[in-house]
């Protein structure tokens, strides 16, 4: 797109999520680009409307009457601005209405190619809904019978290196072929392929699959053992996404004119977002986006940027997955009061079947938040099965590795390592005391170490991701007035002894406080306290922790430690709960130990938490 | 948001139904427009593609495979060379498509087909051989009794009734028919065990505010054909399916019957005029589909009781929830602390109100049919349409 960021001094976003579309209304004010409001209105994609511009126009009029600033002509979006109260310089969406992107991908084994085409499926904003694989486990007919059922609006597949078998991914372009998936949207449709595997195999792969597919061939994913090239691809399903998806749902084919940027997938905004303030800070970030279907979460870790998505881990439409998933023990057990374990179980399907209510007792809020702490440490969970090292190529290994002769699977990710969190959905961000989601965040992702945590105000993250892929400044501007809620740093001790063991010293601080006030601590275990530090202040913690805890710092875990920390809108958690947190077996313990953490953080008020 | 509530369950003494009835797949109309029809009238019928049997033939003829062998020096398998049938022919089950011999014809080595179907593709490349069973026929039948309203060349029919109609909340099991039968004498009446009897066979039975694990195992025992009642405990419903729904996309389940839940989990009572709309139409026939989806296109259970004849005055009034709310408006509350209460709205306050978790809502303000008056978040009422 060709566009001087310089002229750009109103810029409108929209996302079409799959029920509200969200209106941002963002303009330059002096040096800086700051958001201006929001409107919002149900999505209409489905019948009886079946056009995605009305509940775009519906959104835009909000924002209109809120503003006097006039955004519609019955054309679309008036771009350019005419005057200071017409029009706007760039207007940009992102898209998830209908179910979002939903792929097949395949590869020849199954932690190899298939995982590295399962990642780039996923970093392009896919919600992936089957991995193909010679070694998957399945019968050939099961695999054929797989694809026949899914109705997948897009094909990634990728395998073998360059130059190395052919007969593989011809196999697996076979079943592709004999399966014959059919378009979501019906069989007039053509279903897009994208090819990414090894480039020899292009003739038998294009002869196969050439005629009956929309078949776009694209550099091997994974050339080489040692070389994963995930960006072909990622764009090619970009590129197929507009042409092939977006183009046949309800109404796109006008919101495609009226915005001169591709229209994204929302967790590819969201994740575009998260990667650029990670690259800005320099710093190894996780970031989720907790909705009501899915769980999406992203790192950006030593440089590597991947995302992964829970397709049914969610608060509202998936609540009763989440339950499936963990269990009732393990929701029960963030619950500080008494209550029957067949009414949450019927609170939680009352949920799932009427997804758009609201917790109005606090009951049913903490309810919630203890099943929010389940999906979240489920969505880390399922991150962490494909943040992991290239599987296959050589490398150089660690002195432990070297010394214990094993080899490393599993993920890459530490969490003391990871200097940010930060949140996003609708569950985290209308939390009526942000030391709630801080509190949520913290307990879902075992945060560890020294963390800093944010929250996304009123939902933005997806809107200032595809807003970074043209005007970054703008982005990061707004991203960090106007978006970010700095919630505070968490300090949380590595090590954990047993319920038994509450009370023992975990560590001694000495906090000095930006007023000049020195507040000396002595830590115990199982315990959690606050200290108030405003956001943009900063206090220096000296500290010496005691035998087997240890605080984990960038450059190794230390007993001694003199720290700078930075405060937010909750201020610094000093966390000795135990990794991961040691809650007692006993009921009645366990019960009035979370009453305990809860009141040393003000997280609910004191009534809630007596039991009846 | 401008319009932050949701739309409430349909319920209609009199209106048209019209159900698209489509074939997964291209096939024959058998019924023309205006054609009667019977809800197990069959309209349209087409050829499921078989099961695809997979054939190694390298493996099976013991052929030099080229699998992990550079592009550059693979070389065909010739198993041209050994094919006793081509692309497209059909065999019959344990016939030999394809035989090697070595040796001077000392040994021989032979595939044969473990089942009926015809050779789809023979890959000289991997070896395989893709044998497609034969097609599976299907036919579709109207699901309600009416008129061919529109034939939808190639795919189905459009089928159009007058009828009354309800939705549910939510529902297991598919599409199914019998006689209305009320069962609960009230709507906060138990269904239980000892109310299930011989003569409730082949019936769909209503009850009253819950029905328990026990019930629903003797209905299906003695053949109930569906269940429409107030609620359901959770656990009863997974200890009856065998396992835990994670998402609500239901409606595919075989378990002997349909269940239709027109309040929520639980125990709740089942709305008064519910019990009053379906009581008015004991007796007759009606057909019923569990099917819920409640992701981007909600799908809701539905109940359809067509009438035998068109009273000719039927008026299809707008759809409700394009007003909004409005003081007067009946509604329902969808969530604690009032959950399944009926009221009407007396406030609608434009302010943002506080409600106990502390968070600032949009809210109405409700008369229940206890005379209580309540503020609740609007998100938490649906309306009651009628």
């Amino acid at each position: 797109m060709n566009m001087d960021p310089n002229n750009v001094k109103v810029i409108l976003a929209t996302d079409c999520g799959s029920t509200t579309s969200k209106a941002r209304f963002f303009k330059k004010i002096g040096n800086e680009y700051r958001y201006v409001t929001s409107g919002e209105a149900p999505t209409t994609v489905e019948a009886p409307y079946e056009d995605v511009t009305l509940g775009v126009r519906n959104a835009v009029r909000e924002v209109e009457e809120l503003t006097g600033h006039k955004l519609l002509s019955p054309e679309g979006i008036i771009t350019p601005s005419r005057g200071e109260d017409e029009g706007v310089d760039l207007y940009i969406t992102t898209s998830s209405a209908g179910g979002g992107l939903q792929m097949q991908v395949a590869g020849i084994i199954r932690t190899m190619t298939a995982e590295s085409a399962e990642r780039a499926a996923l970093g392009a904003g896919a919600i992936v809904m089957d991995v193909l694989a010679i070694d998957d486990g399945r019968e050939p007919w099961e695999k054929i019978e797989r694809m026949r059922f899914l109705r997948p609006d897009m094909i990634l597949l990728a395998g073998g290196v360059d130059g190395g078998s052919v007969s593989h991914i011809v196999e697996l372009a076979e079943f592709i072929k004999a399966a014959s998936p059919r378009h979501r949207l019906g069989a007039m449709y053509e279903i897009p392929i994208v090819y990414a595997g090894n480039k020899y195999a292009r003739p038998q792969i294009e002869e196969l699959l050439g005629k009956q597919f929309a078949l776009q061939v694209v550099d091997n994913i994974r050339p080489t053992l040692e070389v994963e090239n995930p960006e072909p691809a990622r764009s090619a399903v970009h590129q197929l996404f507009m042409e092939h998806v977006m183009s046949h749902a309800p109404g796109y084919d006008n919101l495609m004119k009226w915005t001169p940027v591709p229209i994204m997938p929302t967790p590819a905004g969201e994740g575009a977002m998260f990667r650029t303030f990670a690259q800005d800070q320099k710093a190894n970030l996780i970031g989720v986006g907790l909705g009501g279907a899915t769980t999406n979460v992203y790192s950006h870790y030593d440089n590597k940027f991947v995302r992964s998505v829970s397709a049914n881990l969610g608060m509202s439409y998936s609540i009763c997955n989440v339950l499936k998933e963990t269990g009732l023990e393990n929701i029960m057990r963030w619950i500080p009061f008494k209550i029957d374990r067949a009414d949450v179980r019927d609170r939680l399907r009352n949920k799932m079947i009427r997804p758009t209510t609201i917790p109005q007792t606090l009951k049913q809020l903490i309810v919630e938040h203890a099943v929010a702490r389940e999906a979240l440490r489920l969505g880390l969970e399922h991150h962490k099965l494909i943040a992991r090292p290239l599987l296959g190529a050589k490398r150089d290994q660690s002195i432990e590795e070297r010394l214990g002769s094993q080899i490393r699977t599993g993920t890459y990710i530490d969490m003391t390592k990871v200097e940010w969190v930060g949140g996003t959905g609708g569950l985290l961000s209308h939390a009526p005391r942000r030391v709630q989601s801080m509190l949520n965040l913290i307990d879902g992702f075992g945060v560890e170490g020294v963390t800093k945590l944010f929250q996304d105000s009123v939902f933005m993250i997806p809107h200032l991701g595809v807003l970074s892929t043209v005007h970054r400044e703008a982005a990061l501007d707004i991203f960090e007035k106007d978006c970010l809620i700095r919630l505070g740093t968490c300090l949380a001790f590595s090590g954990k002894l047993t319920a038994n063991d509450y009370g023992k010293d975990v560590a001694s601080l000495k906090i000095n406080l930006p007023d000049g006030e020195v507040l000396k601590k002595q830590i115990e275990y199982g315990t959690i306290h606050k200290i108030e530090l405003e956001e943009g202040k900063t206090a220096d913690i000296e500290g010496r922790v005691s035998s087997p805890f240890s605080l984990s710092l960038k450059g190794g875990n230390e007993r001694r430690f003199n720290i700078t920390v930075e405060g937010g809108v909750v201020g610094v958690l000093i966390d000795a709960r135990g990794r991961p947190v040691d809650l007692p077996e006993d009921d009645d313990a366990r019960r009035m130990k979370l009453r305990e953490w809860f009141n040393n953080l003000e997280a609910y008020p004191e009534s809630i938490l007596e039991d009846d | 948001m401008a319009m932050a509530y949701t739309p409430g369950l349909k319920r209609k003494e009199e209106t048209y139904i019209t159900r698209a009835r489509k074939l997964p797949i291209a096939g024959d109309v058998l019924v023309k427009k205006g054609d009667k029809v019977s809800y197990d009238s069959e309209v349209a019928m087409t050829s499921l593609p078989g099961k695809v049997n997979v054939l190694n033939l390298a493996v099976i003829l013991q052929l030099e495979s080229s699998a992990g062998v550079h592009e550059e020096k693979r070389k065909d398998l010739g198993l041209s060379n050994y094919m006793l049938k081509e692309v497209g022919d059909k065999c019959e089950a344990g016939e030999v498509i394809a035989q090697r011999k070595t040796f001077f014809g000392l040994f021989q080595r032979e595939c044969r087909v473990p089942c009926e179907g015809s050779i789809e593709y023979i890959s000289e490349v991997t070896g395989q051989c893709l044998l497609r069973e034969p097609s599976i026929p299907l036919t579709l039948d109207a699901y309600i009794p009416g008129t061919v309203k529109e034939v939808l060349p190639n795919e189905g029919v459009v089928i159009e009734t007058p009828a009354a109609y309800m939705q549910g909340i939510f529902g297991i099991g598919g599409e199914t028919h019998g006689e209305l039968k009320i069962v609960s004498k009230s709507e906060d009446e138990e269904l239980t065990e000892d109310q299930i009897t011989e003569e409730l066979a082949g019936k769909i039975i209503v009850g009253g505010s819950i029905i328990e694990y026990p019930t629903i195992k003797k209905a299906v025992e003695y053949g109930v054909k569906g269940i429409l009642v107030g609620g359901i405990r959770d656990a009863d419903l997974s200890s009856f399916l065998g396992y835990n729904i994670g998402v609500a996309i239901t409606g595919e389940e075989k378990m002997g019957l349909t269940l239709i839940l027109t309040e929520g989990f639980g125990k709740m009572a089942m709305a008064k005029k519910t019990l009053e709309f379906l009581k008015k139409f004991e007796g007759k026939l009606t057909c019923i589909n569990g099917a819920t989806q409640i992701r981007a296109g909600v799908i809701r259970p539905e109940i359809i009781i067509p009438m035998e004849e068109d009273s000719g005055d039927i008026v299809e009034d707008e759809e409700l929830h394009l007003e909004g709310l409005r003081p007067g408006l009946p509604v329902r509350v969808i969530g604690p602390p009032y959950f399944g209460a009926i009221g009407h709205i007396v406030g609608l306050p434009v302010e943002l109100q506080t409600v106990e978790t502390e968070s600032q809502v949009r809210v109405l303000e409700a008369e229940l049919e206890d005379g209580r008056r309540v503020i609740v978040p609007r998100a938490n009422v649906e309306m009651i349409e009628e």
